[in-house]
């Protein structure tokens, strides 16, 4: 495929690992924010193929293992509504809720479709008039565009039994709350190359100066990752602390106005919970009161009291700020596995926990009791695969 | 949190009062929504999210960049960005 | 019989005319599904096993080798010392019942003879039970059974008995079909998951993902167009053609050793058809099976340039994406060049190609070489797949 096959070119990717290793001189902390960065990089091997010194950590950049607990209860509770088509994104069905996740509503009866756009969301509402159909909004800016039309297009056209559970969340304000933190050592990030193609990247500007460290937007194939981290080791190297485009083939300083301007017009900002991180001020969108007829919080108030119960094994939260890797949990791989999870960043097909598990650090699925970084992937004992003793 | 995947644009129309396209991605075509993209051209590549065209691929980059990955050597610390 | 049903030229077209649609009274065992089954289920597959009419059919031991079956016979001598009987049941449920490729009958039957002929049976009679929801239309079951009727002919088997049911409305996908099936497997075939050695080598037959994605492009929600169609097919006789490239079957009383372990023997020791969970399922169930280490390389799989974009697109990896009509071989290294070709000469394994070896290393767990050189695992995958949007 165009645009994409190229950049996952070994020889190029050898070549920029080469540049990378005469460039840096020692350890360096980066962290990539994007879900969707951190599962090509574990899907192509790429961390195993970095310089020692390179420390790659992991963001809490998937919205799906973002969402707070509360709002996926919220989502099972309206799902199983008889009077409710629930539709969302496929990432959020198996993501557990307080005692179940969306899958299990389907399985009593609950009406529960994935849609690849939320557009369909309004196709199913105009051919099921007798019901409501509601759209699990979850994203970030990148998705916040489409979230916010199907919106404007419900208003237009009329549509009256459409509600939206509003799940925006923003990085800027994650970057900085992150940097704040005592426990967080981070000395550069890759920005999300996508929510940079819709925003661009002069919000990181005053986070660059301020917190003194260099964010280089990058893209997600392999050869753009490493463009990404060659770049922001350049940057460190030299004690310099800008905003750099690595996938200037999509993104621009200034961001896609328009869809800028549609996000304006139906969202707002406001203070976002984060699951597992606690509440991040200004780091979310809630739609504005000209569009609160849609915001299922509003039209099924019911769904405001909910009881939540977050699994007390679970350090998602750690791991989505970069402080412990999942291999580090307790229960990685013993009581949570993509098979039974008990958190998001294990369910999430980007989540950190799920992509370690999936495409690398696994317990010995011989059912030997082994520490991670030993069996299998003992160094040196089966080349070249990665070894976890960072 | 960004699966955008590249696409060739094959067709534009309008749909329920929005500017909508057929984009081909090697082969398998997708309708999407163009409306943050009004100056999209049939045959300019997309990055479609959701269902939604992001941005115009800007070719020229894509290959100059490619271009200089192709010069850089593996043992010299060249410059593969400006400044 | 040729062509589609012929609701017209049936001796007693009336009482089938009479219903355009399936009621309840069609599986009560009355006239209606007498009816049902004279005028329907009989004449497509028409044999003279079904024409017993019993409760059971009854098959002599020695027609399971010396009455012809449809001109494949290469086992005319009674039924030789330490052969075994393979049999088999599966049941079908896919949703849309037609798809770009075929239709649940035609899995249905395919189906259940690869998992015959992938331990090496020769597929011989198959029983097909129909749970049939009210109201289903009787010209769509009179086209599914049609195309049993075909892929029966395709692949060499009969139907010889059968089973009807109808459900009340809601409580079915329009139709489930369980098929079981029975064959005979040769003295000296020994094709076990648990037979794979370190060095043996591994092929698949065909292009992987074609089916599971053209189901995909007709789902509700994910659409999209495509020229992508099922691969539903029956692998008896490509499988057939693997053994032929031993000697055994041309003098089985060399090879009359009950469960030998040894590759001088029969140098095909793994046979698996990669349905759901895709070539990800088959080489993980091997592994663990077999407890032997896999790796594969990502590049040497083939992939039709559709299928994998509609991966890309949908955030799916292929390796995980159901095959209707494709297998994966494990062989003894020296055999792989005569296996290779001879799949290579047959209709359904044109494909075909080497992609990986048997390790020591690592048993249980298999392991790919990515596109630019690095290394990941490709685990088990975990419950129903999930497009994402990250």
């Amino acid at each position: 495929m165009k645009f994409i096959d190229e950049y996952r070119d070994a020889e190029l990717a050898q070549k920029l690992l080469g540049n990378l290793q005469k460039t840096i001189t020692r350890p360096w902390t980066m962290m990539e924010v994007c879900g969707g960065q951190t599962h090509s990089i574990m899907k192509s091997g790429l961390d195993q193929m970095l310089p020692p010194e390179v420390n790659l950590v992991h963001g809490p950049g998937c919205p799906v293992c973002v969402t707070p607990l509360q709002l996926v209860d919220k989502a099972i509770a309206l799902a199983s509504r008889p009077d409710v088509i629930f539709t969302s994104y496929g990432d959020m069905l198996r993501v557990p809720g307080s005692t179940r996740d969306l899958f299990a509503v389907q399985a009593t009866g609950g009406d529960i479709r994935i849609l690849y756009s939320p557009l369909d969301a309004l196709r199913i509402a105009r051919d099921n008039p007798e019901k409501t159909v509601i759209f699990f909004g979850i994203g970030f800016e990148t998705t916040a565009p489409a979230n916010a039309m199907v919106v404007v297009q419900a208003k237009t056209h009329g549509i009256r039994n459409f509600a939206m559970l509003v799940s925006q969340v923003t990085v800027p304000a994650a970057i900085s709350a992150l940097m704040e933190s005592p426990d967080v050592k981070v000395d550069g990030f890759l920005a999300a190359g996508h929510v940079c193609t819709v925003m661009g990247y002069w919000e990181y500007e005053p986070l660059a100066a301020r917190y003194h460290i260099p964010i280089v937007v990058s893209g997600f194939e392999p050869v753009d990752i490493l463009l990404g981290i060659l770049d922001c080791v350049r940057l460190l190297e030299r004690s310099k602390y800008e905003v750099r485009n690595a996938y200037a083939r999509s993104v621009t300083r200034e961001g896609n106005k328009p869809a800028q301007t549609i996000i304006s017009r139906v969202f707002e900002i406001c203070d976002r919970p984060w699951r597992g991180i606690g509440v991040i001020p200004q780091s979310g969108y809630r739609l504005r009161e000209e569009f609160a007829f849609y915001d299922a919080e509003r039209r099924f108030p019911e769904i405001q009291t909910i009881d939540t119960k977050e699994s007390g094994l679970c350090i998602s939260g750690l791991v989505l700020q970069g402080i412990k890797k999942p291999h580090e949990c307790p229960a990685f791989g013993k009581e949570c596995t993509p098979q039974k999870p008990l958190g998001a960043t294990m369910v999430s097909s980007e989540g950190t926990c799920a992509a370690y598990y999936r495409y690398g650090v696994l317990p010995s699925s011989s059912g030997k009791e082994a520490g991670i970084g030993e069996y299998p992937f003992h160094k040196g004992k089966v080349s070249g695969v990665r070894s976890n003793d960072r | 949190m960004c699966l955008g995947i590249p696409g060739l644009v094959t067709e534009l129309y309008e749909s329920n009062g929005m500017k909508m396209g057929k984009v081909d991605f090697g082969g398998v075509v997708k309708e999407a929504c163009m409306e943050y993209l009004p100056e999209i051209k049939v045959g300019d590549y997309t990055i479609i999210h959701v269902g939604f065209g992001l941005s115009i691929l800007n070719e020229q980059e894509a290959n100059e960049t490619l271009e200089l990955l192709k010069q850089i050597s593996a043992a010299g610390e060249q410059e593969v960005f400006g400044g | 019989m040729t062509g589609k049903p012929n609701f017209l030229g049936w001796t007693c077209p009336r009482p089938l005319q009479g219903y355009p649609t399936i009621i309840m009274g069609h599986g009560a065992g009355g006239k209606m599904m007498a009816d049902l089954i004279q005028h329907l289920f009989t004449p497509a597959f028409n044999n003279e096993w079904l024409g017993q009419m019993g409760d059971s059919t009854v098959i002599e031991l020695s027609s399971l080798v010396t009455r012809p079956t449809s001109g494949n016979t290469h086992l005319t001598s009674p039924v030789p010392p330490h052969s075994s009987l393979a049999f088999t049941t599966d049941s079908y449920v896919v949703s849309p019942l037609f798809f770009p490729g075929g239709n649940i009958g035609e899995l249905a039957i395919n189906g259940t003879v690869n998992d015959l002929a992938m331990r090496g049976a020769k597929p011989l009679f198959i029983s097909a039970g129909f749970i049939i929801e009210e109201g289903l239309p009787m010209e769509t079951l009179g086209n599914i059974v049609h195309a049993m009727a075909v892929a029966g002919k395709n692949a060499g088997v009969q139907i010889v008995t059968g089973d009807t049911k109808v459900v009340q409305k809601g409580h079915g996908d329009g139709l489930f079909i369980n098929t079981s099936g029975i064959g005979v497997i040769s003295a000296g075939i020994d094709i076990s998951p648990r037979n794979a050695h370190p060095g043996d080598i591994v092929v698949v037959s065909g292009t992987l993902g074609d089916h599971g994605m053209a189901i995909m492009s007709v789902r509700e929600g994910l659409q999209f167009e495509t020229t992508i169609q099922s691969d539903t097919a029956p692998l008896n006789g490509l499988v057939e053609a693997i053994i032929k490239t031993t000697d055994i079957l041309a003098t089985p009383q060399k090879f009359a050793v009950e469960g030998v372990k040894n590759s001088k023997v029969c140098p095909i020791h793994c046979l698996r058809d990669a349905t759901r969970g895709g070539l990800a399922a088959v080489l993980n169930e091997l592994a663990e099976a077999s407890h032997v280490g896999i790796e594969f390389e990502e590049k040497k799989v083939p992939i039709h340039p559709e299928v994998n974009a509609a991966c890309e697109m949908l955030g799916l990896d292929p390796y995980y994406i159901a095959n209707e009509g494709k297998l994966v071989a494990i062989m003894a290294e020296d055999a792989a060049d005569k296996v290779l070709a001879a799949m290579q000469s047959h209709e359904y394994g044109r494909d075909a190609a080497i992609i990986g070896r048997v390790l020591a290393e690592h048993p249980g767990l298999v392991t790919a070489k990515t596109s630019i050189g690095g290394r990941r695992v490709v685990d088990l995958p975990s419950g129903e797949l999930l497009p994402r949007i990250c």
